[in-house]
């Protein structure tokens, strides 16, 4: 572990920032972030979602879903990730009957060895891209999950990240396997209080399903944006990827981003079994000064496998929206497909939407569909609506939802919900 | 019980002067007809009176049962009972017609100091409103009038009237672009629209409406002002002689 947390940091030494998303930020001094902040004393750190701070559930409760209810309620087993160190993991004996193993990553790198080495850095390995080599370098906690043969993973699997230590950079590494014929919903889900100083999220994520296993990962993403000014926020330069490793397999990324100053982001699918699935519906809201970059890599490697694509992009005041996706049908896919539905709308006339779709097709049977739309909300739309007494903001807000509706259908029940009311809450404050 | 007082009105859309001077009283169980030539600023005086902002009001005040809605905003003009059916009807794509029908509901439903319905209880009463027009439920659960026919959209505004319950209605070239047997449904829910504590505003080029709702009071509006006001006869007088001799008459 330790060697290859070495050879990354030296191979990290060698890179330098990427330059090309489409976002604009001062230069970040890497030596002033700290790698690893745990609450003040392991014996003090909070036993129960109880001990959690308050602000943090008050946020859940602005958005209509108390922690421990969804919890409880929903049979969703939380990892909550309190800075870098996990601090409570619930419904796990459930999960071990199941077989199913749901943990902190470093206890996974003591209790799982074997797995941990045969998989980690397989999807991204370290020396994929800049934040990528830094976050293997670095990290310091994260989740960790293996579905094994056959099992249908009995709950929802969540895990709510947070950061608010001063100066925190957070590295977290999430690792899912899932084994022949198994099948799991993970979801993840973020907040952080006001803060004023940028603070650096560099996750990595990796994906792997085996034969006919599927894995359907869904984020809701709301960490602090920055306030009306462009002033702090989080910068989230996260790399996921999925592999689509066993014959008929499917990975599917759903995300609702409403959060972050900068959002750098593209979940991506490498369908290399045959018949393999990938699948990335996504919704990127950006208000104010917020800036996202971001879509998705399918890349077919497998004969008949198949790609779906359906993004969203809103953009409100100055925010600022890209689509970045890669299409690629390598020589060995043969009758590879895909769609992709790629919708802008902008609210106001001061922000901005792009799209850079990049396709590259070297199998003469690929079928590449590609659709896209921009839209603003019209002032006929809004006088319709509210000629109806509703006021201008729900008027708004219905509207976006109804604009994300595709997206919104992929995530589980819960989370649907929720995403509508962050939709909800990101916007106060983006018309007149 | 006056509903709607409109005191010599003026208002400019950039600097250019659409209403010069209009004078309109509305009174609780009536009727009234504004026709007029294209583009003698008929429209304009209903998106006004709606509150929206493309205008400048220079001069007159406009009084909702004895207040000033000057000030007021598009939905809180709503709210308080004003009601405007659109000429043309905007469509908003993945609104699902049921979730917007449910809104505007609960907003008149809060603003009168009810509690809001919930979304099966709100069904049953919507449904009830939409077989008063013979409007096919499966609307409900298309996007707000996405793909919808002209006939179907102006049904479906007549509908929201039913629902809404507006204390006064103004209808904006309601019966434009309607085959007759669309014509005669509109009608027909207009004319159950009508009460003694309602008011009805009808804007119409043509007298042919007149012949399915009968007006009480029928008003010639040219270049920015009510110039003749009578009864329905005037209507029938404008069907057979036209326009040009008001133009003419004005002009002289």
């Amino acid at each position: 572990m330790l060697a290859w947390r070495l050879q990354a940091y030296q191979h990290w030494l060698t890179l330098s920032p990427p330059t090309w998303p489409h976002v604009q930020y001062s230069p970040i001094n890497f030596n002033n972030i700290s790698y690893y902040s745990a609450p003040k004393s392991l014996k003090n750190r909070p036993k129960s979602l109880d001990d959690v701070d308050p602000k943090l559930l008050e946020t859940y409760k602005k958005l209509g879903i108390p922690l421990h209810e969804q919890a409880q309620l929903a049979g969703v087993a939380v990892d909550a990730v309190f800075d870098s160190v996990s601090v409570a993991t619930t419904f796990k004996e459930k999960l071990a009957d199941a077989g199913v193993i749901f943990c902190p990553f470093s206890e996974a790198v003591h209790e799982h060895p074997d797995l941990i080495r045969h998989y980690l850095g397989t999807v991204v390995p370290y020396t994929d891209n800049f934040y990528a080599a830094l976050n293997s370098a670095v990290f310091s906690d994260g989740s960790f999950v293996y579905i094994p043969k056959g099992v249908r993973c009995p709950m929802e699997l969540s895990t709510y990240f947070r950061i608010n230590a001063l100066n925190t950079g957070q590295f977290e590494r999430t690792l899912i396997i899932a084994d022949d014929d198994s099948y799991v919903s993970y979801l993840e889900g973020c907040t952080a209080p006001m803060r004023d100083e940028n603070q650096l999220h560099a996750a990595v994520v990796e994906l792997i399903a085996l034969d006919r296993a599927e894995i359907k990962y869904s984020t809701v993403q709301n960490w602090y944006p920055g306030d009306e000014n462009g002033k702090g926020g989080i910068y989230n330069f996260v790399t996921k990827r999925g592999a689509c490793r066993g014959t008929r397999s499917k990975i599917s990324w759903t995300q609702v981003e409403t959060g972050s100053a900068i959002t750098w982001k593209y979940p991506s699918v490498v369908l290399k079994g045959e018949e393999s699935v990938g699948s990335f519906y996504s919704v990127a809201l950006t208000n104010h000064f917020q800036q996202a970059d971001t879509g998705t890599k399918m890349i077919h490697l497998g004969k008949n496998t198949k790609s779906t694509i359906v993004s969203k992009g809103i953009s409100a005041k100055q925010g600022s929206n890209a689509y970045r996706g890669l299409v690629r049908i390598n020589p060995t896919a043969e009758n590879a497909r895909n769609f992709t539905q790629c919708d802008s709308l902008l609210i106001g006339d001061r922000c901005a939407a792009h799209t850079f779709p990049y396709i590259e097709a070297k199998n003469a049977t690929a079928h590449i569909e590609h659709e896209a739309s921009t839209s603003k909300i019209s002032d006929d739309q809004l006088f319709y609506c509210q000629q109806r007494g509703i006021d201008e903001e729900e008027a708004v807000s219905m509207i976006v939802n109804g604009f994300c509706k595709e997206v919104f259908k992929e995530l589980p029940m819960e989370f649907a919900v929720e995403a509508q009311k962050l939709i909800e809450v990101s916007l106060e404050g983006a018309v007149g | 019980m006056m509903i709607l007082e409109i005191k010599n009105l003026h208002a400019n859309i950039s600097e250019r002067p659409l209403l010069k001077g209009v004078n309109l009283t509305i009174s609780a169980g009536e009727v009234h007809a504004i026709m007029g030539p294209n583009g003698s600023g008929k429209s304009t005086l209903a998106s006004l009176l709606a509150g929206k902002k493309d205008y400048t009001i220079t001069e007159g005040e406009i009084l909702f049962e004895g207040k000033n809605i000057q000030d007021l905003s598009i939905d809180e003009r709503a709210r308080l009972g004003l009601f405007l059916g659109f000429q043309y009807p905007v469509e908003i794509p993945g609104v699902t017609t049921a979730i917007f029908l449910r809104a505007a509901y609960n907003s008149q439903q809060k603003a009168r100091g009810l509690e809001p319905i919930d979304a099966m209880d709100f069904l049953s009463i919507v449904k009830e409103k939409m077989a008063l027009i013979n409007m096919d439920p499966d609307f409900l659960y298309r996007s707000v009038n996405e793909g919808f026919s002209g006939g179907e959209k102006k049904r479906h505004d007549i509908m929201q009237m039913l629902l809404l319950e507006p204390k006064l209605a103004i209808l904006d070239e309601i019966d434009s672009g309607l085959d007759i047997d669309a014509l005669q449904m509109v009608s027909q829910g207009i004319n159950l629209f009508r009460h003694s504590e309602r008011a009805l505003l009808l804007i119409t080029h043509y007298q042919r409406l007149l012949n399915h709702i009968e007006p009480d009071y029928v008003h010639v509006f040219s270049q920015g002002r009510i110039v003749a006001s009578g009864d329905k006869t005037l209507a029938q007088k404008l069907e057979k002689e036209g326009y040009a001799w008001l133009e003419g008459g004005h002009n002289a």
